[in-house]
């Protein structure tokens, strides 16, 4: 198999075997988890919840007063490279085009410059906060075969997108042919590990401020 | 066909080159290859030296493309002129010998010249029915493939047809078509890839070889180097506009009016190594991307078969075809787990025992 034909395959079969295995798995968990439901609770609520459900989806995403600076690699890390994947991935106008094909939906696309910055900074980012989680006793005691793999999955695709692009090490077509298996890994593993917390994350948040709002800690 | 111990040069005076036009000529030709300032005096001095060397063409599984891009799209310039001053001893398409006469010429070449005559192949080699899919004079082109090749002094595998099999290759392959360097293993074959390939490549190639008697350097595809070093995307004069996000949707948007990158209407440029932009086609003039349509990527491997010329990079080759089942049987095993988990719920209700005082103080 030459490059050429590696590039063709994963923009081809293999991306139409890693679109339907995330697609599979995300119906499947998101329906398994939506309708597991909770038993009864029979004793009345403290209080009405109101909106605590709400509330907490924004509120988690502010860190508690004091943590910032008692925990700054965890919090600020986290920020940047949480953005970053944000705007990495929906502001390239490459990915944007890939977007438009698979859904219809596009819109604006920044300079690849910009990108290109936001990437390094990014790539910064998760390797400080892998070195915290090394680093830090409880955090490495708590952490298990998941954290590594996710966090690997999770940076393959935007170093080698990176090295792509800065033409390193390879040339481009097998950099980029790399880049977008590296992406379909992603896409195989991401419903089936914790990664699966970019669909579930705001669900849950509502979920734990409404029993705490029922339970009197309203928020 | 002139006198053929002529040198070049004086075929190209005759032609009315003058020898400074050709100086001129011969040091772009070094500066293009990448090769040192003195390379040119060098180039020159050789080249105007050199007998006509004599060359064997042989076509394959070929549209002519190739021999039409050489002999007729820079024609009258000085690739044509040089081209016109070889010693072209068998070339079907331009010679005027026919039939046994033709063959004769041939054999005849490869006698009076053996190891030391350029072999260009244009065409892919057929491979099915023992290749007889395509012969010449009664001969396969496998056949006369093995017969000339361990004569030649150096192979040229002219466009991407014989380069990398080229579209007779392409899904299904009916013919079995393969490259040449499937069949030529023990001999370095330079690649000129192409559909059709650019022709100052091929003279550049040819000076160097009557300069220096040897091949230039070769990438590991077997193409030189010096024009086959880097994308159409990263010399692109379009490539500014990609840099800012600014895109052509379709053929005939504003985008397009204003020159902006093809990216999105399906360019290869990004992963397409050839020297179309900076090189540019007939004379110079225009090349594909200037003049409003996207890289094929017609000189990479495989080309034909990249998942459609119209479809970005970035865009998926082919229609999903299992995302529907997918989403189907993903949301059938939810709704299984569902009814799973509702049961096992059920059960543990129903199985749930009330404890009493009497109980906790047995």
């Amino acid at each position: 198999m030459n490059e050429m034909q590696f590039l063709t395959w994963v923009r081809g079969p293999g991306l139409d075997i890693a679109i339907g295995i995330f697609l599979l798995g995300v119906l499947w968990r998101l329906i398994e988890i939506y309708t597991l439901g909770r038993k009864q609770d029979v004793a009345p609520g403290r209080q009405r919840d109101g909106a605590s459900g709400l509330h907490t989806v924004f509120r988690r995403s502010v860190p508690p007063p004091g943590m910032v600076r008692k925990s700054p690699v965890t919090y600020i890390g986290g920020y940047v490279f949480h953005i970053g994947l944000a705007i990495i991935v929906f502001l390239f106008a490459p990915h944007i085009a890939l977007i438009r094909d698979l859904t219809g939906l596009s819109w604006p696309g920044l300079p690849s410059q910009f990108v290109d910055l936001v990437t390094v900074v990014t790539m910064a980012a998760m390797v400080v906060v892998l070195f915290d989680r090394i680093n830090k006793p409880a955090k490495r005691y708590l952490s298990t075969f998941q954290d590594w793999f996710t966090w690997t999955l999770t940076f393959l695709p935007v170093l080698t997108g990176w090295m792509a692009v800065q033409h390193l090490l390879l040339p481009y077509t097998t950099m980029l042919a790399l880049h977008i298996l590296s992406v379909e890994l992603l896409l195989i593993f991401l419903p089936f590990t914790k990664l699966f917390h970019t669909f579930t994350v705001f669900g849950s948040r509502w979920y734990l401020g409404k029993i705490n709002g029922h339970r009197g800690v309203p928020v | 066909m002139s006198d053929k111990n002529s040198g070049l040069i004086a075929s190209l005076a005759h032609q009315g080159i003058s020898r400074r036009t050709f100086m001129k000529y011969c040091a772009t030709l070094a500066s293009m290859m990448a090769l040192p300032p003195s390379a040119g005096r060098a180039m020159a001095e050789a080249m105007a030296a050199a007998r006509r060397p004599s060359v064997i063409w042989l076509p394959f599984q070929e549209c002519t493309g190739c021999t039409e891009s050489i002999t007729r799209s820079h024609s009258p310039s000085l690739e044509g002129l040089i081209f016109d001053a070889i010693s072209l001893d068998y070339q079907e398409t331009l010679m005027a010998a026919a039939g046994h006469q033709a063959e004769e010429a041939l054999e005849k070449a490869i006698e009076e010249n053996k190891g030391k005559f350029v072999l260009i192949i244009d065409g892919s080699v057929a491979t099915g029915l023992d290749g007889a899919y395509s012969c010449i004079a009664g001969r396969t082109n496998l056949e006369l493939l093995k017969r000339v090749a361990p004569h030649a002094g150096a192979i040229v595998a002219m466009g991407s047809c014989a380069a990398f099999g080229g579209i007779p290759k392409a899904n299904p392959n009916p013919t079995a078509a393969v490259a040449v360097t499937d069949i030529i293993k023990d001999k370095p074959v330079v690649n000129i890839p192409g559909c059709p390939p650019i022709p100052v490549v091929m003279t550049g190639v040819l000076a160097h070889y009557l300069t220096f008697g040897s091949l230039p350097e070769l990438d590991k595809l077997g193409r030189p180097k010096a024009f086959y070093g880097e994308t159409i995307h990263d010399r692109c004069y379009r490539r500014p506009f990609y840099d800012q996000g600014k895109f052509a949707k379709t053929f005939d948007d504003e985008g397009a009016r204003k020159g902006w990158c093809l990216f999105e209407l399906g360019c290869k440029g990004p992963v397409t190594y050839n020297a179309c932009a900076t090189v540019k086609w007939n004379g110079g003039t225009s090349w594909p991307v200037e003049s409003g349509h996207g890289c094929l990527g017609c000189s990479e491997p495989d080309f034909w078969d990249g998942g459609g010329f119209y479809r970005a990079l970035s865009m998926p080759a082919d229609p999903l075809k299992m995302a529907a089942t997918a989403a189907v049987v993903g949301t059938a095993a939810g709704v299984a787990a569902t009814f799973a988990n509702r049961a096992k719920k059920g059960a543990a209700k129903s199985a749930h025992e009330t404890v009493t005082l009497a109980d906790l103080e047995k």
